[in-house]
């Protein structure tokens, strides 16, 4: 019984990581949005290339910070929540 | 003529000190590594390895990798500034100058377009400079094969809460209470605002962080499934030629030139960007340049009833 409770915890945890980082395909679309506006923006005007380069990494620097977020939860899934889930299991078991 | 031989030896004896305190730290870091890593099988995701921790009346305090990394690269960032500068002098042209201030003068410019003229903002360029640097320098050291400062949340962390701290210190230049009227702009998104300005050291933080440790992660998955791979190809040869790692030449190379050096950088100089944008927009100049002329006019009017 105990072992199937860990199993449930630990495929549930593997499983949640895997669905936090479906949030990638929002900042894969928005990013792709600034590059490919930034690229008609540099073909348009080549003379600005050197600021709409700098301005088009930044914009995908802030895009990125919810992919980010959810990387950070699913690292936090896999490493650290599985042994604090268990050891909460454990607890409830003994007490 | 003694006397400028003398000096020029003195001068070649301090090069050299500040070169050894560039690289001596590197090499420190690498035997430490060599000396406490634990013996593994090659291919794993760890995170920073804790050297030994103090005791603390509240909590133990652990002195782990990411640490002692980066007082290696505060260290060799130091002496490499020390080599750089050391014998400057105006109107003399050599490499070790013209690199030194081909870094002041980018930092200068790089300043200058995103936070305005000089007059309030003239003391950040060293600030920028030094945060660059270490971030830049502290994602490098991968290359090296320790573990990079920047892969823990806590180094980055660190980092973020002193740039909120700047960013409030220019918000309240103009008294506390126009410090707490800037959240009610709107008086019923107060509660909005305070969450967004929160927000903002912790999205810097995990924006660094994340980035480069994810970098790491592919990096090592990668890895494994070549490791895995080459060891599939080859099983089938005798003795120590099913070892040879066939597959894992090349491409983690190029996946380390994206990852590591690419990244890095980038991500240096974006949390260096962030850092001036949040600056610039947190200090309310024209509010600030009343509240002084507003003061001046006071203090004149004092001195007249006098």
């Amino acid at each position: 019984m105990l072992e199937l409770a860990i199993g449930i915890i630990l495929g549930a945890c593997a499983l949640g990581a895997g669905m936090a980082m479906i949030a990638g395909i929002g900042p894969g679309i928005g990013e792709g949005n600034a590059v490919a506006k930034a690229c008609e923006a540099i073909g348009r005007q080549p003379e600005s290339k050197g600021s709409v380069t700098t301005t088009m990494l930044m914009g995908c620097a802030i895009a990125e910070t919810t992919g980010l977020y959810a990387l950070v939860i699913a690292i936090l899934l896999i490493f650290l929540a599985p042994g604090r889930f268990v050891d909460i299991l454990m607890n409830t078991i003994g007490g | 003529m003694q006397m400028k031989k003398e000096r020029d030896l003195r001068f070649r004896v301090l090069d050299v000190l500040f070169l050894l305190m560039t690289v001596l730290p590197f090499v420190f870091g690498l035997v430490l590594k060599i000396l406490t890593k634990p013996a593994s099988n090659g291919i794993e995701i760890a995170g920073a390895q804790i050297y030994f921790t103090i005791p603390m009346p509240m909590q133990d305090f652990p002195i782990t990798e990411s640490q002692v990394n980066s007082w290696i690269v505060l260290v060799a960032v130091f002496g490499l500034c020390l080599y750089f500068t050391h014998g400057i002098r105006a109107g003399v042209e050599t490499t070790r100058q013209l690199a030194a201030e081909w870094v002041v003068e980018k930092t200068q410019n790089m300043v200058r377009t995103n936070m305005g003229e000089d007059k309030y903002f003239g003391g950040f360029p060293p600030f920028i400079a030094a945060i660059m640097a270490l971030s830049a320098f502290s994602s490098l050291i991968t290359l090296l094969g320790l573990y990079p400062p920047t892969s823990d949340m806590n180094v980055v962390a660190g980092w973020a809460i002193i740039v909120f701290v700047l960013i409030t210190y220019y918000k309240m230049k103009c008294g506390p209470l126009h410090y707490a009227a800037s959240f009610c702009d709107p008086p019923l998104l107060a509660p909005l605002n305070i969450i967004g300005e929160v927000a903002t050291p912790v999205s810097m933080a995990f924006r660094h962080y994340g980035n480069i440790i994810s970098g790491s992660v592919i990096s090592v998955l990668v890895a494994a499934a070549l490791q895995g791979l080459s060891k599939m190809a080859l099983s089938w040869l005798p003795g120590f030629l099913s070892d040879i790692p066939i597959f894992q030449i090349g491409l983690p190379a190029i996946l380390s030139i994206y990852f590591d050096v690419f990244s890095g950088c980038l991500q240096a100089f974006i949390f260096a960007m962030l850092t001036m944008l949040y600056v610039s927009n947190g200090f309310a100049v024209d509010d600030y340049e009343k509240l002084k002329l507003k003061k001046a006019a006071k203090r004149e009017a004092a001195a007249q009833t006098k």
